[in-house]
């Protein structure tokens, strides 16, 4: 059955109207829980507000369990969904880079349009730094392409990686999860302020 | 006590366990409907590549960002999923900040720096996070987030150093924010 526009069961415009669909709700959300907000967002690096992990792995969590049950239903094609590929070097160079630019900036793209869009203008100054940063990307691609494609590895999945199957270490991570949560919780109450 | 109170109850956010199953729903559907998971960098790469193509035609055969980009995708770049996405994402933000009375233009910063310095700082970090998503091949949505829940290992790893790295830098920018 699904992926419901890989299987040909809408057609590519229903797809990117579905799209829309898709953002209107994960803007929404983000908003309701407060990603609009740089202070809220960058409180998670100093204790005194962890809604981003809270938020970040429940939704993760909650996704990746989804799949696994809808795959072992028979309702999604899991070899039709796209799995990220690796490259191991740009994939940390260029995670390093974006939690500089988190720490200094207060968003990520996506929360920079939900603060856009009720009207934050350090918000919107950080999507003109993204547009800059792409282009400058975009510009100096012949220096860093090797770079960008060093380190190849496939689409390989974590769980392989590890010598897991996917089920256990879900269940790992749930895990995890639920003690970065424990440990969210203790965080706030020792370094409590205001509500943004 | 009484007033704070007031306070908090005015800019009240959903429970962020609710809200991370909500997220966790939407990612479900987007991955369901079109076999891929939610982004927004992706989005800003279509509007560069479409003004640089416009701008100068030549690119597409001489900038080798442009030509990875053409040989992945076809058509109009602004025809694209993430695009159509991100269109979404300012509206739906739009309509939780009606219901929640937080529509508003503000800088929002700490009382210990000034609009300017927040507003450079601003500035800088989004060009250092639109470089660093287009070395990632995603941002903290499409690569950390989307790729997580496929359980992409590349996924995983650049959502540790994007956390990690805030956070090991976190010191020294705690004016800005707390």
């Amino acid at each position: 059955m699904g992926p419901l526009s890989v299987n040909e069961l809408i057609s590519e415009n229903t797809n990117l109207f579905l799209a829309f669909v898709i953002g209107t709700a994960f803007g929404f959300v983000l908003e309701s829980s407060g990603f609009s907000s740089s202070r809220k967002l960058a409180g998670v690096f100093y204790g005194y507000d962890m809604v981003v992990l809270k938020v970040f792995f429940t939704g993760a969590i909650t996704a990746m369990l989804g799949l696994l049950f809808f795959s072992l239903f028979g309702w999604v094609d899991l070899d039709l969904v796209y799995v990220n590929p690796t490259y191991l070097t740009s994939a940390i160079v260029g995670g390093i880079i974006m939690g500089l630019g988190f720490i200094m900036g207060g968003y990520c793209p996506g929360t920079s349009f939900c603060g856009a869009s009720i009207g934050k203008i350090d918000a919107m100054v950080f999507i003109i730094g993204l547009f800059l940063g792409v282009s400058l990307f975009g510009a100096g691609y012949d220096w860093w392409e090797k770079m960008y494609l060093a380190k190849f590895l496939g689409s390989p999945k974590i769980s392989e990686s590890l010598g897991l199957s996917d089920g256990v270490f879900a269940l790992l991570l749930i895990l995890v999860a639920l003690g970065m949560f424990w440990a969210a919780e203790w965080a706030e109450k020792k370094f409590p302020r205001e509500e943004y | 006590m009484g007033e704070s109170n007031n306070t908090i109850k005015r800019t009240k956010y959903l429970n962020p366990y609710l809200g991370g199953v909500l997220l966790g729903l939407v990612l479900l559907a987007a991955n369901f409907v079109s076999g891929r998971g939610l982004g927004a960098s992706g989005a800003i790469k279509s509007g560069v590549v479409t003004v640089v193509t416009a701008v100068n035609p030549a690119s597409v055969e001489n900038s080798g960002f442009v030509k990875e980009y053409r040989e992945s995708h076809t058509g109009n770049p602004m025809k694209t999923w993430l695009v159509f996405e991100m269109l979404g994402v300012l509206v739906g933000g739009f309509i939780s900040g009606i219901f929640a009375g937080r529509l508003k233009l503000k800088v929002e910063h700490s009382p210990k720096i000034t609009s300017n310095k927040r507003l450079t700082l601003a500035l800088g970090g989004g060009v250092l996070f639109g470089f660093g998503s287009q070395l990632g091949r995603g941002c903290t949505s499409g690569s950390a987030l989307s790729g997580m829940a496929v359980l992409s290992l590349g996924g995983f790893i650049t959502m540790m150093a994007i956390f990690g790295t805030a956070f090991a830098f976190a010191y020294f920018f705690r004016k800005n924010w707390i």
